[in-house]
């Protein structure tokens, strides 16, 4: 039984994979020897709004949300979201987030402006001790997929946990349908090389 | 085996291992995935009703002819089925009855947020209200016992959280497991209908003789609740006790680890000598319940001083904070953990839209241009009524607007007032509200968004989509060949993306002066997966008049000087391009709304 506590919330957008995303961490907390549970609300997330997916390992896990102010790692698919959410984080954890824009309805219009990269890390910064920016979207576009963007954030954060590949990577394979397979993998093995490399774009903050 | 399970995955095991010959249920966030994972069982039925009354009913046959029967629903379909529930409760069934009933605290997708334990009490029929996807599995089993032991149909109470989140569940058996008595359709004996008058025809006469019956059954019930194991005192702390049942449960273990717990697995009927139990054992006692004060009330009627409703919401969801901060507001926590802070000023929105391509879009925006009084209805297009469309008026529940319409055409209010109302929703609702319009001489235009599918909760199959539940394929019921079989002669079928002809037809019909119906029909695109390549601007011809982004789809952005499209997101559909008044949008020919007869709106 794996000890202590992992609180992980995912932040992205309607048909982004958030949700796939969530699937897989919860079933690799299940694999790590975790009690886990996984909450997340569908219906109107098919349709272009927010979606909000929280993942808890735990020796024993009670309430399927995370407590506001306790998430140990933010997972943005999308930076407004990702920003959205961070008065969850716990003072001092860490935010991964792909550096991926998608503009809500008020700022088609004009009506309202998407924040800075800048302010976004600033926000973040508040309480996050590490903030990581993946270009996720990128990698995944070319793949030729990019909805595989939450794969690639996974395979750097699988680095950042310090998790071997082929710990997950069995996972991915049981939780994709087959022919998605070979897709998903490469993303994975492409998110998981970013953080080899350090993840180019790292910024750490102290807060 | 261990197995990661959302709530209504394990409902669905559950209710299989339980030996369910039948389910039946509508669609309806959060239960929809219930019936879905269930009709995937060898060996089963399992359908989509035309809503939830007609579920229940067929339930109520299936176990009233010996099958163990399973309904799913919403917690407004409920209201939708009570007149069956009632009646059921009164004969009872010979195989077990299970509904299960999803509500949902905070109004994630829904309309209101009822609490249905007052069905339970309304009606008299037992509650059970599991906790994590384990009880979910075990109470389906417990559930199916209650009903065949007492003879009366069993409510199980979800929750968006317990039905949409994942947790462990140990399952012990893969296939059935055999539970109880009778059930004979279960054990795979073919079951047979036992001919009693009095116990199932509800006439006066009967069904007096019943209510004493469902008396002493509640009566029965009301001793099994203060032994049943599901209901059980954990000890903690004498210092505080704890009453909760459900997902509230599991968050009052987090804000309160050494309390004294009085867990509930069932909510109706409630043991009165566990509260005295609990009572005598702690100095001060807690009612952690999500909604209203349902156990609280029943312990205070009984004299004891309890804390609940003062001290936590009655409206909205809970969550772990919420609850803990409630807690230190009214000194029950020592520690009190507070509310994070906000980190920086108000982020824009995301609401949910309509998606890229829907084909609901170019009616909302006809409509608007027309400056109609739409009176709506519940479905994917309630979104019309968001900006920039704005062009839905009213919505309360499903079926409404039709009736709604007549009403307004009755005290006078008659001009450019139609309803809307998708395919599934006429099915489920719709069908008597246009009677009444024709046999009460109103004048009312009623336009059918027909998509031919369930999409607002994930495309389920409905009578208008030739597949059934099972995929099997059968007829599809058309909706001309029902609104002119009703009696409706001015009835006219378009296609919702050739805008020209959208508007020129809605015009036509809210000017007649007669009870008229509009089908606007193409399959959902989501659905179908039609996609066509996207659709670009030319920022030359773009003269920047923004009437592109006054139909609200996603792809389409303002930027200096004129509009973008995110070719990415972009479904092609075309109607940005019908609708240019400059001609700046391009759009490949033969889309849905580029192609033939799509022609060009002089707007
Ligand atoms: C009584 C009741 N049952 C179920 C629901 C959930 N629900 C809301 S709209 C809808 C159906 C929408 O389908 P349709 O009318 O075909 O419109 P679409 O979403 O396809 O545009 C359902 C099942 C509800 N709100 N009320």
């Amino acid at each position: 039984m794996a000890r202590g506590k992992v609180d992980i919330l995912l932040a992205g957008v309607g048909g982004q994979g958030t949700i796939l995303a969530s699937d897989i961490l919860a079933e690799v907390g299940l694999q790590h020897g975790y009690d886990v549970k996984k909450a997340e609300v569908h219906g109107m997330s098919q349709r272009g709004g927010a979606v909000e997916s929280h993942v808890r390992w735990g020796e024993r896990v009670y309430s399927p949300q995370v407590e506001a102010g306790q998430v140990d790692y933010l997972l943005g698919l999308e930076m407004l979201e990702a920003a959205r959410w961070t008065n969850y984080l716990a003072v001092g954890g860490v935010a991964m987030v792909n550096r991926h824009r998608v503009a809500p309805p008020s700022v088609n219009l004009g009506t309202a402006v998407y924040p800075s990269e800048e302010e976004i890390q600033q926000r973040l910064a508040r309480r996050a001790s590490r903030i990581w920016w993946v270009d996720g979207t990128t990698v995944a576009r070319q793949l030729g997929n990019q909805t595989l963007a939450g794969v690639v954030l996974l395979g750097a954060f699988s680095g950042l946990l310090g998790d071997p590949e082929d710990f997950w990577l069995p996972v991915i394979e049981r939780l994709v349908p087959a022919k998605f397979a070979e897709s998903n993998r490469a993303a994975f093995s492409a998110g998981r090389k970013l953080w080899m490399e350090g993840v180019s774009q790292c910024a750490t903050c102290v807060s | 085996m261990k197995k990661l399970m959302t709530g209504n995955e394990a409902f669905a095991l559950g209710a299989y291992q339980a030996g369910v010959v039948v389910g039946a249920g509508y669609p309806g966030t959060p239960s929809t995935e219930i019936l879905m994972n269930f009709a995937r069982y060898p060996g089963v039925y399992a359908e989509w009703s035309p809503n939830e009354k007609v579920a229940l009913d067929v339930g109520v046959g299936a176990a009233y002819a010996g099958g163990r029967a399973l309904v799913t629903t919403k917690h407004v379909g409920l209201n939708v089925a009570a007149d069956s529930l009632f009646y059921a409760v009164y004969t009872g069934l010979k195989g077990g009855l299970v509904i299960i009933n999803a509500d949902d605290p905070e109004m994630h997708s829904s309309q209101n947020e009822q609490d249905n334990r007052y069905y339970a009490k309304f009606a008299m029929v037992p509650m059970l209200e599991p906790s994590d996807s384990q009880e979910a599995l075990e109470f389906v089993r417990l559930a199916m016992e209650i009903s065949e032991t007492f003879d009366t149909p069993v409510i199980i109470r979800s929750n968006t959280r317990l039905s949409h989140s994942k947790s462990v569940v140990t399952i012990e058996q893969e296939g059935m497991v055999a539970v109880g008595e009778g059930g004979e359709a279960a054990a795979g004996e073919r079951p047979v209908y036992e001919r009693n008058i009095p116990k199932y025809v509800m006439v006066p006469g009967f069904a007096r003789q019943r209510h004493p019956v469902v008396l002493e059954r509640m009566a029965c019930l009301t001793s099994y609740a203060e032994t049943v194991p599901v209901n059980h005192i954990m000890q903690g702390s004498p210092k505080l006790g704890i009453i909760a049942a459900g997902v509230a449960y599991q968050y009052a273990r987090e804000v309160f680890p050494d309390a004294t717990f009085l867990k509930l697995g069932m909510v109706y009927p409630l043991p009165s000598e566990l509260f005295k139990k609990l009572v005598s054992q702690v100095e001060r006692v807690v009612v952690v319940e999500e909604l209203e004060p349902f156990i609280e009330e029943h312990v205070r009627l009984m004299g004891i001083p309890v804390m609940g409703k003062e001290v936590f919401s009655r409206t909205g969801e809970f969550s772990p904070d919420k609850v803990r901060y409630s807690a230190a507001r009214a000194g029950l926590v020592d520690s009190p953990l507070q509310a994070p802070p906000e980190v920086g000023p108000p982020l824009p929105a995301r609401p949910p839209m309509l998606c890229p391509g829907c084909a609901h879009r170019g009616i909302f925006y006809a409509l608007q241009r027309l400056r109609a009084v739409v009176l709506g209805d519940i479905g994917c297009y309630t979104l019309g009524a968001l900006p920039p469309l704005n062009a839905m008026h009213t919505c309360g529940c499903m079926g409404a607007g039709v009736g709604v319409v007549h009403g307004m055409d009755r005290v006078g209010v008659r001009d450019r007032t139609v309803a809307v109302i998708g395919d599934s929703t006429l099915f489920h609702s719709g069908i008597p509200p246009l009677i009444n319009i024709l046999y009460n001489r109103g004048v009312s235009t009623v336009i059918v968004l027909d998509n031919r599918v369930t999409a607002m909760t994930g495309h389920q199959e409905n009578p208008g989509s030739g597949i059934t539940l099972l995929k099997e394929p059968t007829q599809e019921i058309s909706i001309e060949n029902l609104v002119r079989g009703i009696g409706f002669t001015k009835v006219d079928v378009i296609n919702p993306y050739h805008f020209p002809e959208v508007v020129r037809v809605l015009r036509e019909h809210m000017d007649c002066g007669q009870p008229s119906v509009v089908i606007a029909r193409y399959p959902c695109i989501l659905h179908t997966r039609e996609k066509y390549p996207p659709c670009t601007v030319d920022r030359e011809t773009c003269n920047d008049c923004g009437n592109c982004l006054r139909i609200g789809c996603t792809p389409i952005s303002k930027v200096d000087g004129g509009v973008d499209i995110d070719g990415a997101l972009c479904n092609g559909c075309g109607l940005c391009a019908v609708i240019c008044p400059s001609g700046a949008i391009k759009a490949a020919g033969g889309t849905p709304a580029t192609g033939i007869n799509a022609g060009q709106a002089n707007y």
